[in-house]
C-alpha cells in the first residue's frame, strides 16, 4: 500500500508540454493558417523564424475566437509571443507572404500551449518529491532549456548556410555569364565598327 | 510486488496515453489537389511520429465532419538526398512513422487521395497535423509497461532519452559547420579565380579588338588608295610618306599608329 501510494506521488510533476513545430514553405503571394483549439486561461506560446527565401520577412498575427487581434506584426525576421487565453475556443496564427511578388519563404514555427502534461497520465495532486525526484525534475528542466537553445542554434545556421549556398550560386552564374558576355561585347565591337566602314565607303567616293 | 500491482494500471495508462496522445493538435486546411509540406531538419537516427486527422466541410450543415469514409491521405516522405523513404496512402486519420538513416532536411509531403470526388466539390478538407521528433515522440506509458520500470526509474529513463538527442544534434552540428565552411572556401575560391580570368579575358580581347581592328583599316586604306587612283579623286588624308602619289606604286607603306587614326579621322 505505502508502496503504491509512493507510486503515485511519483507521478507528479513528470511531465511535458504540448507542443509543434512545424516547418514549411510559403509561395509568394501565399497566406497560410494555423488554427488551434484551447481552453480558458491556458498559456501558450508562438515563436516563429523565417528560414530561407527573399529578404527573411514575413507578416504575422494572431487572433483569438471574437476575431480580436492579439499579435500582429508585419515583416519580421523572427519574433516570440506569449499569451494567456481569456476564452475557450479556436485561435489562429497566420502568416502572409502577401507582399512579395516571386520570392518564396521557409518559416518555422513553435507552437507550445497548456500546462505541464504528465508523463504518465495518471497524476493526483499533493504529496511532496523525495530528492532524488526532485533533481530529476531539475535536470529535466535544464535539459529542456538546452534542447530548446539547440533548436535556436539550429534554425540561425540553417539561415545562414542557405544565405552562403545561394550566394556561391549567384556568383557561379555570374562568372559564367560574365564571360559570356565579354565575349559577346568584343567581338560585336568589331563587328560593328566593320559596318559602319562598309557603309561610309560609298559616300566618300561620291564626295568632291 | 510493484510489477503486479502495475499492470492493470499500465493498461488503463496505455489506453488513456493513447487517447491522450491525439488530444487537441494544430490543423489547417486543404484545397482537393494541394500538396502540403513540411520540413524537418534532423540527425541520423531519429524516429519521428506524425499523427493526422482529417475532417471535410459538409455544405448542407455548414460544419466540419467528425470523420469521412472514403477520403485518403498520401504521405510522401524524402531524405536529404531527394530519396523517398515512405510513400503510403493513409485512410482519412492515420499515423506514420520513420526513422532518419542521414541527417539533414526530411521533407514530409501531404495531399488528399479521396476516391469519391463527389465529396470535395470546391471544399476544403480540415488536416489535423502532430508531428513529434527524437525524443518526444517517446511513449513513456508503453515503455513503463513493456520494461516494467518504477516512476523513477522512468524519470531516469526519459532525461537518458532527452541527453541522447542533444548528443546528436550536436554531432549534427558539427557536420553542418562543416558543410557551411566548405560552401563559403568554394564560394573564397571562385571568387579569386574568376577575378584573375576576367582580367585576362579583358586584356586579351582589348589587345585582339586593336590588333584586328588596325589591320582591318589598313586594308580599308588600301582600299581607298586604289578607289583615289581608279577614279582620280582627291583624298585629303593622304599618307604622308613624303612624296606625291606615283601611280605605278603598288601599295601604300604600312601606317604606324597614329597615321592610321589620323586617316581614320579624315575618312569621316
Amino acid at each position: 500500500m505505502m508502496l503504491y501510494s509512493q507510486l503515485i506521488s511519483l507521478f507528479l510533476h513528470v511531465a511535458f508540454v504540448w507542443g509543434t513545430e512545424l516547418t514549411f514553405e510559403l509561395s509568394d503571394n501565399e497566406k497560410q493558417c494555423f488554427y488551434e483549439e484551447l481552453e480558458k486561461g491556458v498559456k501558450f506560446d508562438i515563436d516563429y523564424q523565417v528560414i530561407a527565401g527573399g529578404n527573411y520577412d514575413v507578416d504575422c498575427f494572431a487572433t483569438d475566437p471574437h476575431n480580436n487581434q492579439l499579435y500582429n506584426e508585419r515583416r519580421r525576421q523572427y519574433d516570440s509571443f506569449s499569451n494567456i487565453t481569456a476564452l475557450k475556443g479556436v485561435y489562429q496564427v497566420c502568416f502572409s507572404n502577401e507582399f512579395s511578388t516571386f520570392t518564396n519563404k521557409i518559416v518555422y514555427l513553435d507552437f507550445r500551449h497548456g500546462g505541464e502534461q504528465p508523463l504518465l497520465p495518471d497524476m493526483t495532486q499533493g504529496t511532496a518529491l523525495t530528492q532524488l525526484e526532485s533533481s530529476c525534475v531539475a535536470i529535466h528542466e535544464v535539459l529542456k532549456v538546452a534542447a530548446e537553445s539547440q533548436t535556436w542554434n539550429r534554425l540561425r545556421e540553417a539561415q545562414d548556410r542557405m544565405r552562403a549556398e545561394h550566394l556561391l550560386e549567384r556568383v557561379t552564374y555570374w562568372s559564367i555569364g560574365e564571360t559570356v558576355l565579354l565575349f559577346v561585347i568584343g567581338l560585336g565591337q568589331v563587328m560593328m565598327l566593320k559596318s559602319f566602314f562598309g557603309e561610309k565607303k560609298g559616300p566618300v567616293a561620291a564626295s568632291t | 510486488m510493484a510489477a503486479v500491482r502495475m499492470k492493470p494500471c499500465a493498461v488503463s495508462l496505455l489506453l488513456l496515453n493513447l487517447f491522450y496522445g491525439f488530444a487537441s493538435p494544430l490543423y489547417f486546411h486543404i484545397g482537393e489537389t494541394e500538396k502540403k509540406c513540411f520540413i524537418e531538419e534532423i540527425p541520423d537516427e531519429t524516429m519521428i511520429i506524425g499523427n493526422y486527422r482529417t475532417q471535410l466541410y459538409d455544405r448542407q450543415k455548414e460544419e466540419y465532419l467528425p470523420a469521412t469514409q472514403g477520403l485518403g491521405m498520401f504521405v510522401e516522405v524524402k531524405d536529404p538526398d531527394d530519396k523517398v523513404i515512405l510513400s503510403r496512402q493513409y485512410g482519412s486519420e492515420g499515423r506514420f512513422t520513420f526513422t532518419s538513416h542521414t541527417p539533414g532536411e526530411h521533407q514530409i509531403c501531404l495531399h488528399s487521395n479521396s476516391s469519391k470526388f463527389a465529396l470535395f466539390a470546391g471544399g476544403m478538407l480540415r488536416v489535423h497535423l502532430d508531428i513529434q521528433v527524437g525524443e518526444h515522440a517517446n511513449n513513456y506509458a508503453e515503455i513503463a509497461a513493456k520494461d516494467k520500470l518504477t516512476e523513477l526509474q522512468l524519470r531516469v529513463r526519459q532525461l537518458v532519452e532527452q541527453v541522447d538527442q542533444v548528443q546528436k544534434e550536436q554531432n549534427y552540428q558539427r557536420y553542418r559547420e562543416e558543410r557551411f565552411r566548405q560552401t563559403s572556401e568554394s564560394t573564397n575560391q571562385r571568387v579569386l579565380w574568376w577575378s584573375i580570368v576576367q582580367t585576362l579575358i579583358l586584356v586579351a580581347i582589348g589587345i585582339w579588338q586593336m590588333r584586328h581592328l588596325k589591320s582591318f583599316f589598313e586594308a580599308k586604306k588600301l582600299d581607298l588608295w586604289r578607289l583615289k587612283h581608279a577614279g582620280g579623286i582627291f583624298i585629303v588624308a593622304a599618307p604622308p610618306c613624303g612624296g606625291p602619289f606615283h601611280p605605278n606604286r603598288s601599295l601604300p607603306p604600312p601606317l604606324d599608329d597614329a597615321q592610321w587614326l589620323l586617316s581614320y579621322v579624315w575618312m569621316f
